[in-house]
């Protein structure tokens, strides 16, 4: 617990315990933990004075914060405009089918956090997916699939076949 | 006098003296090559192209006359990784991993070019050898990304031998804050952030404004699906967006000003994060800046992902640390924006424009464009055309021009449907009215409107319904929901449109959205809300029939609505191979080896599994 209370205390003063950069805290405070952890959220109000509430209130209205933990990968699927007009849907429909995800949940396993975005801005080269921070250009229901089957650690683990 | 160790310049004759010092050292017999890695390039490896032309320089010891960069966006991403040589402007496309020792041993060192990968053109089969050969780059006019892909973004150096601030130290010396503003309202700026209001008199009205601190934001939460203009700026040529603001902070009399990007661009945050620090270094940035009693420092922040902090009163929500919801804007934020503060925002291109027009003078700016839109618009081209990418065009050009002459006309040989201008709250706009020029008032007179720049080119096998119930959804899901017509007024349209794409639409399902939509334009309190309806109603204003064909017919004019179309297999071309048969997921299809097989309609799915296989396109959607 102290070493949190330490964590706290460095992001707040990180930013000089301004109330208003409450966002890059909370940003701060996810990079480190992976996602919003209630204990830390508590603490850090206490710290700042602010009401619980509002915390959770900007932790449930801005897409990029996680109340939940997240899985060992991160998968994003762009499904913004140009992606969608070429064929993203299809791509988030076979990765829920395959690995039983929903757009912004992890799998069973842990394995990875899915999350579907508007728009990556690489529309160039869509549809496109983002896999640990690595871009993957024109991909395809078939070839998304694939692509997070070989985020496991062993190839024997894989066992089975990725659909048509 | 300036200081080599701490590279603080105190004056405009010694950001001059450097600036002479950076070009004779780099004399036109340094060669340089330019690896593109902005975001479409380097989704497609760039990266490693860059350390192995890094790596080839180093080992072959030539570094001092030979500097590899890592650039930003090039702007025809179809073709990327792009790698330009210079000098001579050489123009390198598609370039793969085995290519780099070639490039290096040939064309650096050996100063030959490999035509193999010159851009050749698809009509006529011409090699180019520079980007002023290419059609792409022909009828472009760079202002805001005039040093993209030229220079380093991370090298303060680059940019300031590239002659870049030089339009602050001018602006700072001999210009009053009221000569900058004159001098931006003679050029005619309107915001490129979507709303075009003009940029001058905003900052009049901040700079009159009677409240201190005043504050400046740069709004870089380019939130509209299908747009990375400002993204490109931002990480291309980041040092231009800091000049403009600083130019500007000076003008309104700020001394605090905010970038505001959004969560999905970490790389933009790096790069204006690196840019603001150097800019710091060398007193561009700071207390009594190049001389000057004026005080100015910049400070970003992230977005949490939310569409809605675009807009202004959202954004400086979010900047307060609170949600982002708009408020009304009967106080405007130039007098009220920022903690209660006089306010003045930007978007990132407005801001990139200023260096250019303090530089070449507001007339220089005004002679380009229509007699209302001024200077000039980078837009993302995307979608169905041949040639997708960056292209930063004269207003006034026509929407024909770019989509088939810029970018190459539609993929495939298909027809061309519709263009959707304006990001989501946009319209889309038909074929009979590609001669429309782009101009701000043109385009909102045509239902759509400039947006921040998002230009999709859609084909005649895009559903105009799903184009519209796409739109609408991602709307309803970014809506706030402070104000009822924006929340539930969108959710009921896009439960009409989803009736209506499944082929359940009713007879006045049209008039329903048309009134919804009156309503949500007459009553949401924000831009957000004001404008979520024009999707819908640009689709119903130019493809009724496709909307007739849904509801009436139960037929989905563009093959896309599962269910309001069948899929059939040509008897002529089947080839009998039984591929479709074998993958068919509901044993729907029949059929004797080389003999042309059949769809049971009675069991088929619809999923489109044989339609994707068939290798002799002998299925049909009818």
């Amino acid at each position: 617990m102290a070493k949190d209370n330490k964590l706290i205390e460095q992001i707040v003063n990180r930013y000089d315990g301004d109330v208003g950069m409450l966002i890059p805290m909370m940003q701060d405070l996810q990079a480190e933990c992976g996602y919003l952890p209630a204990d830390h959220l508590r603490s850090l109000a206490k710290r700042i004075k602010l009401p619980l509430s509002r915390l959770y209130a900007v932790a449930t209205f801005y897409a990029s914060f996680r109340l939940l933990p997240k899985g060992a990968h991160e998968v994003t699927l762009c499904v913004g405009t140009v992606c969608y007009l070429k064929g993203a849907g299809k791509i988030s429909e076979a990765i829920c089918r395959e690995f039983r995800v929903e757009p912004g949940g992890t799998t069973r396993d842990r394995l990875f956090t899915f999350q579907a975005v508007n728009c990556m801005g690489a529309c160039a080269v869509a549809p496109v997916m983002l896999v640990d921070g690595k871009y993957y250009e024109s991909v395809t229901p078939t070839s998304a699939v694939e692509i997070l089957h070989g985020l496991y650690p062993d190839e024997d683990t894989v066992e089975k076949e990725t659909e048509a | 006098m300036t200081e080599h160790g701490n590279k603080q310049l105190i004056s405009r004759e010694d950001l001059e003296r450097v600036r002479e010092k950076l070009l004779e050292q780099r004399n036109s017999s340094t060669k340089s090559v330019c690896v593109c890695i902005g975001p479409g390039c380097a989704a497609r490896g760039s990266n490693r192209l860059y350390e192995l032309f890094c790596e080839a320089v180093e080992q072959s010891g030539v570094k001092a006359e030979v500097k590899a960069k890592g650039v930003g966006c090039h702007g025809l991403c179809e073709y990327g990784p792009i790698v330009l040589v210079q000098p001579g402007d050489i123009f390198y496309q598609r370039v793969e991993e085995p290519d780099v020792p070639e490039i290096f041993r040939e064309t650096i060192l050996g100063g030959r070019v490999v035509e193999r990968l010159l851009y050749q053109d698809p009509v006529t089969g011409k090699k180019a050898r520079s980007p002023n050969d290419i059609p792409f780059y022909k009828a472009q006019e760079r202002i805001a990304l005039a040093y993209n892909g030229l220079i380093d973004p991370t090298s303060i150096e680059d940019y300031i031998a590239a002659g870049g601030y030089t339009a602050l130290p001018k602006a700072l010396t001999t210009m009053s804050p009221e000569d900058i503003i004159a001098e931006v309202e003679r050029a005619g700026l309107r915001g490129r952030g979507g709303g075009g209001f003009p940029t001058a008199r905003k900052w009049r009205s901040c700079r009159k404004a009677e409240h201190f601190p005043k504050y400046v934001i740069c709004n870089g939460d380019e939130g509209d699906p299908g747009a990375f203009m400002d993204r490109a700026i931002m990480e291309g040529n980041p040092h231009a967006v800091i000049e403009g603001l600083i130019i500007g902070a000076y003008a309104i009399g700020s001394s605090q000003g905010y970038i505001y990007v959004r969560n999905e661009y970490p790389l933009s945050v790096e790069r204006l994060k690196v840019a603001i620090e150097q800019a710091r270094e060398w007193g561009l940035l700071g207390e009594v800046i190049l001389g000057n009693s004026f005080s100015f420092d910049i400070r970003i922040n992230r977005g949490g992902g939310a569409f809605v902090c675009g807009e202004s009163t959202a954004l400086m929500a979010s900047l307060e640390g609170r949600p982002g919801e708009p408020r009304a804007k009967y106080i405007h934020t130039v007098e009220s924006g920022l903690r209660g503060k006089p306010t003045n925002l930007n978007n990132v291109e407005t801001w990139a424009n200023i260096p250019a027009i303090i530089n070449r003078g507001g007339e220089w700016f005004a002679s380009i464009g229509t007699e209302r839109s001024k200077g000039t618009k980078v837009f993302s081209l995307v979608g169905k055309v041949v040639n997708t990418g960056l292209v930063e065009v004269p207003m006034g050009i026509t929407l024909r021009q770019v989509i088939n002459e810029i970018g190459g006309g539609i993929r495939d040989g298909k027809r061309f449907k519709a263009v959707q201008t304006g990001g989501p709250s946009g319209g889309c706009i038909p074929s009979e009215h590609l001669d429309a020029r782009v101009d701000f008032d043109e385009l909102t007179k045509l239902g759509s409107m400039m947006g921040s720049g998002g230009m999709i080119v859609m084909d005649e096998d895009t559903c105009m319904i799903r184009v519209a119930k796409y739109f609408t959804d991602f709307l309803q899901k970014e809506s706030c929901g402070k104000c009822t017509p924006c929340r539930e007024g969108l959710a009921q349209m896009l439960h009409i449109l989803e009736r209506i794409a499944k082929g359940e639409g009713e007879v006045g399902d049209v008039e329903k959205l048309e009134e919804l939509a009156g309503l949500l334009e007459g009553t949401a309190l924000c831009a957000l809300g004001k404008t979520a309806a024009n999707p819908v109603i640009s689709t119903i204003r130019y493809f009724r029939d496709e909307y007739d064909a849904h509801i009436l017919d139960r037929r989905c004019p563009a093959k896309e609505c599962r269910g309001l179309f069948r899929y059939e297999i040509d008897p002529d071309a089947c080839k009998g191979c039984g591929i479709c048969l074998k993958n068919c997921p509901a044993d729907a299809i029949t059929g004797e080896n080389k003999v042309p097989h059949v769809i049971d309609q009675e069991k088929c799915t619809l999923c489109g599994t044989c339609w994707d296989k068939c290798p002799f396109t002998a299925v049909l959607k009818v």
